[in-house]
């Protein structure tokens, strides 16, 4: 199943270039390599947020496949009507085409308003893809923060001031939630590794069943980092260990990808100026709780997924 | 240092009190609708704001994140809108003033928390900035189409109090009356703006905390063993106690009797959903404010609310210069619905026009508190902008005939 660019380039865009997305939007990119990886019929299912709007600007569509927006909360359970219907027209015998299913929603419409819808959906055991977004906040109505921005970061309902640093929480782990469920196949994501993104979303669209894909997409607005930086910044939060990227097939865990040297998460931080307040000197003890439960995360991961833990000497 | 909302930031951080008690920022200020419904909240003494992003009304939860930190107070973002209208409902059960802010969107997830707050009379504010809709609508314009949902939103029978500012300046006045009332009549108050209003930057004047009224908690004075949670007083409205001071207290959804324990009678039922809804009836002369401009000798009046009140005028001072005698009737407050002034007025009135952002909401209201006697008609407008003034002149100058 190797990914080939040259056969990728010639491939139809199913997402139509023309949206009105920033450029150096990083959930674009994300969403385009997930349809990259899909051959034959599909339907998409789109929650409210940044996308569904820069991609459905009136009078035009950027979709080139039957496209259904739902409120907020409810990706996942229009497409599980849609699912559902489709294997009821296929019993029937009126349909008999083999017809995919991706249900997208932003981190805000994943990890908060819409994880009842997704959970259900996933028990249920429709036969669907949802693939999260994740840029971290709520970025279509002005960056507040989700139960994804991660601690310490400034937003505008997380505002760093001579208080409070930011957000006081930790980021939820959805992708440990979702492997949780026991759905056939879950994974993490992110879009500057388009190879490893592609054929993650071939793989799952080849199982039958409820799937899960969460993807960490930069927004520049929000994490406050330069646009043209929008890949090199997922880029470092895989090499930090701040997004592993893995996989969960059938209940075995894998690791896809393991940076060789360590990099302190404080790498990562310095990209955005969303943690600017971190990496001044009073907030020392702050930078060190996050290093550690990046640390701490990853040891978990690791003997999830039966990988040892190499010698490193942690930063600092 | 921060990266976000340095502007607004600045706006409050200037003012030399916004880290005491009170934290009124008395004086003048530019403000926007959503900013003045935070800082009337803030000196109504509310402390706890519990909410959910949504265009047009993020400002407000943006707003209290930033204020409430200084003043001992919590903003939380819960993880959706039937969250947020719960948590303020336990808030204001801790004893603290609370409130939540959103869109329709969020006001249909709210609803059913709306109605546990007005079975277990619990005190608190809710403001919708109406955007175009149904569904997701138009979240960037708006609209005055939730007239009805607010009355009407949650299921079974209850009577509301609805609060329609057309300015920053009512944003800030109407969102401190909007905790008064709510706190005297234990319900949760609606504050109906809209997003033109809720993103209108304005000059507000901020008063004297000495000149602010703030209804305080209407807390018992009975020792633990001789008190009863929903035991009325004479206006019809129990006195309450908070969470943890030592008053044995059962909140519930269900019907219940004077001690708050579920009582499944139809007796039960009777005496609660009368009483929830007199203490309201039986109330209205000082919850209704109304705004009334030449109505002494009109044959025409027009009725208006919210922004569409901005627009009237034109209208009406249009019509006059010709002659016809038409007079302003603004309402401030939507719910409870002044019938009985509107039916007085109707005694003379020959013709009402009702401009409204909806396709007939509130006209509806004014046709039963009219009777047949006079000829009532909408001017609709489907949401995304204003009346143009020149339309409701039109059918000022049509109804007279």
């Amino acid at each position: 199943m190797a990914i080939k660019l040259k056969e990728l380039s010639h491939k139809k865009d199913l997402l139509a270039p023309g949206h009105r997305c920033c450029a150096g939007c990083g959930s674009i990119l994300s969403v385009k390599e997930v349809m990259m990886a899909v051959d034959g019929p599909v339907v998409v299912s789109f929650a409210t947020g940044c996308l569904e709007v820069a991609t459905t600007i009136f009078p035009y569509t950027a979709w080139r496949v039957p496209y259904i927006h739902c409120a907020f909360e409810n990706s996942a359970s229009v497409m599980s009507g849609v699912e559902a219907a489709y294997q009821s027209l296929k019993k029937q015998g009126k349909i008999d085409k083999e017809i995919k299913f991706i249900a997208f929603g932003g981190d805000g419409g994943t990890y908060d308003i819409g994880l009842q819808a997704l959970s259900g959906a996933m028990e249920r055991g429709h036969d669907m893809l949802y693939v999260c977004y994740d840029n971290e906040a709520y970025m279509n109505t002005g960056i507040q923060r989700s139960s994804s921005t991660p601690r310490a970061a400034a937003t505008s309902t997380s505002p760093a001031g001579t208080v409070l640093p930011g957000k006081t929480q930790f980021r939820k782990d959805l992708t440990k939630i979702m492997a949780a469920h026991g759905i056939p196949y879950v994974a993490q994501a992110t879009p500057d590794r388009w190879r490893d993104l592609i054929s993650k979303v071939k793989k799952a669209l080849e199982i039958k069943g409820p799937k899960f894909i969460n993807i960490l997409s930069s927004c520049f607005r929000g994490w406050r980092c330069a646009p043209e930086k929008s890949i090199e910044v997922t880029k470092l939060a895989v090499q930090t260990r701040f997004w592993p990227l893995y996989e969960v097939e059938y209940g075995k865990w894998k690791l896809n990808y393991k940076p060789k040297e360590y990099v302190p998460i404080e790498e990562w931080l310095k990209t955005q100026r969303r943690f600017q307040h971190v990496l001044k000197p009073e907030n020392k003890p702050l930078l060190e709780e996050i290093q550690k439960n990046v640390d701490q995360r990853w040891e978990e991961l690791l003997q999830l997924c039966g990988e040892s833990s190499p010698e490193v000497t942690p930063g600092n | 240092m921060e990266v976000y909302n340095k502007g607004i930031r600045k706006s409050f951080e200037t003012q030399p009190h916004y880290r005491d008690e009170t934290s009124i920022l008395t004086g003048e200020h530019f403000w926007q609708g959503d900013i003045a419904i935070a800082e009337g909240a803030i000196a109504a003494d509310c402390r706890f704001f519990a909410g959910y992003p949504i265009t047009p009304a993020s400002e407000i939860a943006e707003r209290m994140a930033l204020r409430l930190p200084y003043i001992g107070g919590v903003y939380i973002q819960m993880e959706d809108e039937l969250a947020s209208m719960a948590a303020i409902l336990g808030g204001s059960w801790s004893g603290v003033k609370s409130m939540t802010a959103t869109s329709g969107p969020g006001l249909s997830l709210m609803l059913e928390n709306f109605g546990l707050g007005i079975m277990t009379e619990t005190p608190c504010v809710i403001v919708n900035v109406q955007r175009g809709s149904p569904s997701t609508g138009l979240p960037t314009f708006f609209a005055q189409a939730d007239m009805m949902q607010a009355r009407w939103g949650s299921h079974g029978d209850y009577e509301v109090i609805a609060l329609a500012p057309d300015s920053p300046q009512e944003c800030f006045g109407l969102t401190i009356k909007a905790f008064n009332l709510s706190e005297k009549y234990r319900l949760p108050v609606f504050i109906l703006t809209d997003g033109l209003v809720g993103h209108m930057t304005e000059k507000v004047v901020v008063p004297p905390p000495d000149e602010i009224e703030v209804f305080p908690r209407r807390k018992t004075q009975k020792p633990p063993d001789q008190y009863l949670p929903y035991q009325p007083e004479d206006d019809l409205v129990p006195q309450m106690a908070n969470f943890g001071e030592g008053y044995r207290l059962h909140s519930t959804g269900l019907t219940h009797d004077e001690r708050g324990y579920p009582d499944m009678t139809i007796e039960a039922q009777d005496k609660l959903i009368r009483r929830l809804i007199n203490k309201i009836r039986t109330n209205v002369d000082d919850i209704i404010m109304v705004e009334e401009q030449d109505l002494e000798d009109a044959e025409v009046v027009v009725v208006s609310y919210g922004v569409t009140s901005r627009v009237v005028p034109l209208a009406v001072e249009k019509a006059r210069k010709e002659g016809i005698k038409v007079g302003q009737l603004r309402l401030l407050t939507v719910w409870p619905f002044p019938e009985e002034r509107i039916a007085q007025i109707a005694e003379k009135a020959k013709a009402w026009v009702v401009p409204e952002i909806n396709l007939g909401q509130m006209v509806r209201e004014v046709e039963r508190a009219v009777g047949k006697a006079s000829k009532v008609v909408p001017v609709s407008h489907a949401g995304g902008d204003v009346h143009d003034p020149d339309d409701i002149y039109k059918v000022i100058t049509e109804v007279i005939q």
